[in-house]
C-alpha cells in the first residue's frame, strides 16, 4: 500500500529528535502536563501522521529536563503519572525555534532527479517514458492525500494542513518533471550541437542579503 | 453507462506544410458519475479534446458519442439542443454574462430551452443555493469575487438534468483553498451522477479526479488507475 509505506519512510526521515523535542515544549507552554498525555496530544496536533512510542515521548522529556528546558514534579517514577512543566529557558527555547527557518540552503540529494539525469545519458532509455512513470506515480500518490483530504480534513485542521503540505512538496515535484520533459524535449530537437559551457564557480558559502 | 465516449477521434487544424495535429486517434469513455481529469503540457490537445466531447467542434477524424448516440447522425439543431440540456460548460475565465445578474446567468440555459420563466427561476435559486450563493442571486457578476463567479458558472453548467460537465482550468484564476473548492463542487456533481472531464496542467486540481489520462502531442500516452477506497488509504495508526 503506497501511503502505509509512504508514512513509515516520511516517520524516519522528519520526525527527528529535533521536532519531537520542541512539539513537546509547545505542549508544555499551555500548562503542565503527565507523559502519556504528551503523547496523545502530540499525536492529534499534528494529524496523527506522526505516530510516536511511548520509548521516544520519555527518553525526550529526559533530556529536555537534563537540559533545563523543562521540571519533572520529582515524584523519582518515570511511569505514564510522571508529571512536566515547561521551564523560563524553555519558553525562551521554544520561541526561537518557532522563529528560525528550517535550513534549506543545500539541494537534498534527489534519488528522483538523479535517475532522470542518468536516464538522459543512457542509450536506449526513452526518457520521456522514465519521466511520466515518475509522474503517474506521484498524480496517483496525490490523489490518495486529496481522498483523505475530501474524507476527514473538514473536521480535522491539524490534518488538512499536513495533507496540503504533502501535497505541495509532491506538486512541486510533479512540476520539476515537468519543466525537465519540455527541456529535453527542446535539447533533443535543438539543431545546435550541445556546446556544454563551464560551469561558473559555486561560492563557497550560500550568503543571503536582505 | 458511458456518457461520453471518444472513438479514435483525431483532429487536424490547416493543410500541407503547415498543418498541425492536435488529436491524434484518442479513444476516451467516461461513465454517469465518474471524475475524469486530462493532464498535459500547453500544445497537447487538451482543449481541443475538451470542445470536440462537447461538439462545439467536429474532429477531422473518428466519433464523438453522448449518450450512446453519434454527434455525426445528429442535426445541427439536434446538437444545439443537446449543447443546452445534456453538457454544462466551465470555462477558466467564467463567461459570465455581465449585463445578467447570477440567478439569469443560471438560468439563461434553461429558458432558452423552453422552460417557463418562473420554473426556470426557480431550478436556478436552488442551484445557487445548493452553491452557497443563496444571498448573490441579485448581484451582478462584476459585483461577485472570483470565487463565487466561478460558483455561479457552475451552478449554470449543472442547472437543469445536464449529465456532463465538461471544464477548462476550472480554477485558473482562483487561489488554491477557491481552486480546492471548486473541484469539491465538481466532485459533488460528480457523486450525483454527472459524468465530469476536466483539463487542467494542474496536478493538484487533477488529483480530485477519479481517473487522470495524460495526453501529450495529440495523444493519450497513459492513465492512472482508479485509487482505492477511502479506508484502506488510512496507514495503521489512523486506523486504530
Amino acid at each position: 500500500m503506497l501511503i502505509t509505506g509512504y508514512y513509515t519512510e516520511y516517520d524516519n526521515r522528519r520526525a527527528g529528535p529535533m521536532s519531537i523535542r520542541h512539539a513537546l515544549l509547545a505542549l508544555l507552554s499551555e500548562g503542565p502536563k503527565y507523559g502519556l498525555q504528551l503523547r496523545q496530544e502530540f499525536e492529534t496536533r499534528t494529524g496523527e501522521v506522526w505516530p510516536l512510542n511511548v520509548g521516544q515521548v520519555y527518553t525526550t522529556l529526559q533530556r529536555l529536563e537534563r537540559d533545563g528546558l523543562v521540571e519533572s514534579d520529582g515524584s523519582g517514577d518515570d511511569g505514564p503519572q510522571k508529571g512536566f512543566r515547561i521551564t523560563p529557558a524553555g519558553s525562551d527555547e521554544l520561541a526561537a525555534w518557532l522563529h528560525t527557518p528550517p535550513d534549506l540552503s543545500s539541494p537534498p540529494r534527489d534519488e528522483l532527479v538523479m535517475k532522470v539525469l542518468i536516464a538522459v545519458h543512457t542509450p536506449g532509455v526513452d526518457v520521456g517514458e522514465v519521466v511520466q512513470s515518475h509522474r503517474r506515480y506521484l498524480i496517483q500518490l496525490m490523489q490518495e492525500w486529496t481522498r483523505l483530504k475530501e474524507y476527514s480534513a473538514d473536521r480535522d485542521l491539524a490534518f488538512a494542513l499536513v495533507v496540503d503540505a504533502e501535497l505541495f512538496r509532491l506538486d512541486s515535484v510533479v512540476r520539476w518533471l515537468d519543466a525537465a520533459d519540455g527541456r529535453i524535449k527542446r535539447a533533443s530537437t535543438d539543431p545546435r550541437p550541445a556546446v556544454r559551457a563551464g560551469f561558473p564557480k559555486a561560492p563557497k558559502t550560500a550568503e543571503v542579503r536582505p | 453507462m458511458s456518457v461520453l465516449e471518444l472513438r479514435d477521434v483525431s483532429k487536424t487544424y490547416g493543410e500541407g506544410a503547415s498543418q498541425v495535429h492536435a488529436l491524434r486517434n484518442v479513444a476516451v469513455s467516461v461513465n454517469a458519475g465518474e471524475f475524469v481529469a486530462v493532464m498535459g503540457p500547453s500544445g497537447s490537445g487538451k482543449s481541443s479534446l475538451l470542445t470536440i466531447a462537447g461538439s462545439l467542434e467536429q474532429p477531422s477524424s473518428g466519433e464523438v458519442l453522448i449518450g450512446g448516440t453519434p454527434l455525426s447522425t445528429m442535426s445541427r439543431n439536434d446538437r444545439a439542443r443537446l449543447r443546452r440540456r445534456t453538457i454544462g460548460y466551465v470555462f477558466q475565465d467564467f463567461n459570465l454574462l455581465a449585463g445578467l445578474t447570477a440567478a439569469e446567468n443560471v438560468t439563461l440555459p434553461l429558458e432558452l430551452d423552453g422552460t417557463p420563466v418562473r420554473t426556470a427561476r426557480a431550478i436556478g435559486l436552488q442551484a445557487l443555493n445548493e452553491l452557497g450563493l443563496a444571498e448573490r442571486a441579485g448581484h451582478f457578476p462584476d459585483e461577485l469575487s472570483g470565487g463565487e463567479r466561478q460558483r455561479v458558472a457552475i451552478a449554470r453548467a449543472v442547472v437543469g438534468h445536464r449529465n456532463l460537465l465538461l471544464a477548462d482550468e476550472p480554477s485558473g484564476a482562483l487561489d488554491s483553498v477557491n481552486g480546492e473548492a471548486v473541484m469539491r463542487l465538481i466532485r459533488t456533481a460528480c457523486q450525483r451522477g454527472v459524468a465530469g472531464v476536466v483539463v487542467t496542467h494542474d496536478a493538484q486540481l487533477a488529483s480530485w479526479a477519479d481517473r487522470v489520462i495524460f495526453l501529450r502531442d495529440g495523444r493519450i500516452v497513459d492513465q492512472t488507475a482508479p485509487p482505492e477506497g477511502p479506508e484502506s488509504m488510512l496507514s495503521p495508526s489512523r486506523q486504530a
